[in-house]
């Protein structure tokens, strides 16, 4: 029988296996960045023990670095001392670091790719949970905790037990204005939080395939919400044009011989999945969450549903809980609802190609009143191609706040923060309670819902803009 | 890592569905470069509320936590994990947990005993009827225990044979996984030369 893609990956990278034992896999690649990574230098440091690859290994600063002020001393000082305590790190134990200021600093997520680091065929991990990001290039990519960046560190492996495959194949074309966001939203809405538990996921089918690469790192980096271990899609002509020429990509000879082995990389057509979900990106429109889960969620023309309405008990108090938390009214149209801030940015959704749709959709509109738009690039590199292209203009004479690169208001560990009771429409990947500053209410949307948002005030598509004076 | 076979401490039910790691610990306190004092911040959002069941009298001391199906969704913090141990929880029960939760679990030596939902429904029950009751986790015969007489509850938890056995002997992974360095060097020796790497050295 044939093998599905991310068996043959898996298969690729078993260093010893052996019955009644987890497998033992070769790790290709290793990111790192400030916040999981101080404890496990330190085992490292108390057992004598040295990082076994350098070379696999590459290391920058995200989560907590402010967004603005950036060439100046990080104010927060339990922020600084975990920036220094990386820096410190990475230069007793000699791993390539991009710190704050550096032209490649940025989201770990991002920095991976556009360096060309992310390759077909590989194994990616790193201390944080979206590292399924990288799945897009059909690699096997996925979080783990610290006592595993320390397991890995020390002996560039990991031990484990091979997951479940799961196919969701995704038919029909997605309608214009609705995007991968809206795709994987809608996903996550079907499955339930829990939906993908204990599975590696391959998205195929038609809209899968034309979805770009940051399209697709938009899907995969959410595999996580619905609890899959990691989301991968097949590499094609796409991932190739897009790997090519990046810095850290093979060249000449090794490209040709990288590029022959990316094409066997194809789930075989007598492989047989463990479960498949069959979704039609035809019906998909742009879609909201309403809730405290990214499994909560409706289209962005329906209303916020009525607790008593779900079968489950356990979704019924989840939904009353999300509903007290959020402050939203059961049926109340997902229209009406106002956003005092709009955040794009993020792993999910903070790539070049993200940030001139936003533009594009802005320009020419003014961020509504009682209303702010942070725009934060995923890293440096990005920042500066939309400078190039000109995006920073539009977004600061619409009324926007143009930062510095990081992962800020998604998880709020740097100055970035809702404040209590403020409502946001943002482009990353969860709207858990308090993720985005305490007490603080999230929902997600996509890139074009979020621009639409910004300039109306309360959740828009950009097919609201057009009775909007500009 | 310390060795576990059987705990029987007070437990304490948390009635929720989905605590994502942002709520058992959230990154405002993630700041720390220790793997010691993240118990302040366990529940950080839900502590302030007064009647939150980790502030009740009846289980000060709690060690054993019995949640709501999908605990520990979301981040990969293995500081969820610290922050339950640091402050005093020694297991878990569950109907299901998020994959890197129970890998953090396993690898810090916090025991996550999946049960059948009815089981956590039962246990909650007589957590009602008796607050402060005690429930044992006995990882040797995978069997979590609480009440007496025929009331008593006694039902099987599910945990993976190798994690069971790693915490039974209280083994390192990384001093296990290097025993097998001759397997990692000869992995290494074929991996082609086109694999990109982050330097050279």
């Amino acid at each position: 029988m044939g093998r599905t893609l991310a068996e043959k990956v898996w298969d690729e990278h078993v260093v010893r296996s052996a019955p009644g034992e987890p497998d033992l896999l070769y790790i290709d690649l290793h990111l790192i960045h400030e916040v999981t990574s101080p404890q496990a230098f330190d085992g490292l440091r108390l057992a004598g023990r040295q990082v076994r690859r350098p070379d696999l290994t590459l290391a920058t600063e995200d989560h907590n670095v402010p967004t603005l002020d950036w060439d100046k001393p990080i104010a927060d000082p339990v922020s600084k001392t975990q920036v220094d305590t990386l820096r410190r790190n990475a230069a007793e134990f000699g791993v390539r670091l991009h710190p704050l200021g550096d032209i490649e600093q940025g989201i770990v997520h991002v920095v991976g790719p556009q360096l060309g680091l992310t390759q077909p065929g590989m194994t990616i991990v790193c201390g944080d949970s979206h590292t399924s990001t990288h799945g897009a290039f059909g690699a096997i990519a996925f979080g783990i905790g610290t006592s595993e960046v320390e397991h890995v560190l020390a002996t560039q492996t990991l031990m484990q037990a091979k997951p479940r495959t799961m196919a969701v194949t995704i038919n029909g074309s997605l309608p214009a204005g609705v995007t991968a966001k809206d795709m994987v939203l809608t996903l996550i809405t079907h499955t339930g939080t829990g939906g993908g538990q204990g599975y590696i996921v391959e998205y195929r089918g038609r809209a899968i395939d034309e979805l770009s690469m940051e399209g697709r790192m938009t899907v995969c980096n959410m595999s996580i919400e619905w609890g899959a271990k990691a989301g991968l899609i097949a590499p094609d002509q796409t991932t190739f044009d897009y790997i090519e020429g990046k810095p850290e990509a093979p060249k000449g000879a090794d490209w040709d011989a990288a590029v022959a082995h990316w094409k066997t990389l194809v789930t075989d057509a007598d492989a047989e999945y463990d479960q498949e979900i069959v979704l039609d990106a035809s019906t998909m429109t742009p879609f909201v969450t309403w809730g405290t889960n990214p499994g909560q969620g409706v289209p962005l023309g329906g209303v916020v549903p009525t607790p008593a309405d779900f079968e489950e008990e356990s979704d019924r108090i989840a939904a009353e809980n999300a509903l007290t938390y959020m402050g939203l009214e059961a049926g109340t149209p997902m229209r009406d609802v106002h956003v005092d801030t709009v955040f794009v940015g993020s792993c999910t959704n903070g790539r070049i190609e993200d940030l001139r749709l936003a533009a594009e959709i802005i320009e020419g509109h003014k961020v509504a009143d009682g209303t702010r738009l942070l725009v934060v690039p995923g890293s440096v590199r990005v920042r500066l191609q939309a400078m190039e292209e000109g995006l920073d203009k539009i977004f600061t004479e619409a009324g926007a706040e143009w930062r510095g690169a990081g992962c800020s208001m998604c998880l709020g560990m740097n100055p970035d923060q809702l404040a209590v009771g403020e409502r946001s429409a943002s482009t990353s990947n969860r709207n858990f309670e308090g993720r985005q500053g305490k007490g603080g209410r999230t929902h997600l949307v996509s890139i074009p819902v979020a621009a639409a948002t910004a300039v109306r005030g309360t959740l828009s598509s950009p097919a609201d803009l057009v009775s909007v004076e500009v | 890592m310390e060795k576990f076979t059987a705990h029987t401490g007070v437990a304490m039910p948390l009635k929720r569905s989905n605590v994502d790691t942002d709520q058992i610990i959230p990154a405002v306190y993630l700041k720390r470069v220790t793997r010691s004092g993240f118990e302040d911040g366990l529940f950080g959002a839900w502590r302030n509320d007064p009647d939150f069941v980790l502030n009740r009298p009846e289980y000060a001391g709690a060690s054993v936590l019995v949640a709501g199906p999908d605990f520990g969704t979301g981040s990969s913090r293995e500081h969820a994990v610290w922050a339950l141990q640091n402050y005093g929880f020694k297991a878990v029960i569950s109907s299901r947990f998020a994959d890197i939760f129970r890998g953090n679990s396993g690898k810090s030596g916090l025991v996550a005993a999946q049960v059948g939902e009815k089981v956590v429904q039962r246990i909650w029950d007589h957590l009602d009827e008796f607050p402060g009751a005690t429930v044992t986790v006995d990882l040797e015969s995978r069997t979590v225990r609480a009440g007496e007489g025929p009331d008593a509850i006694e039902d099987s938890f599910d945990i993976d044979d190798y994690t069971r056995y790693r915490l039974l002997e209280g083994l390192d992974d990384i001093g296990i996984t290097m025993s097998h360095g001759d397997d990692i060097e000869a992995y290494e020796s074929t991996r082609p030369s086109w694999k990109p790497v982050t330097q050279r050295l």
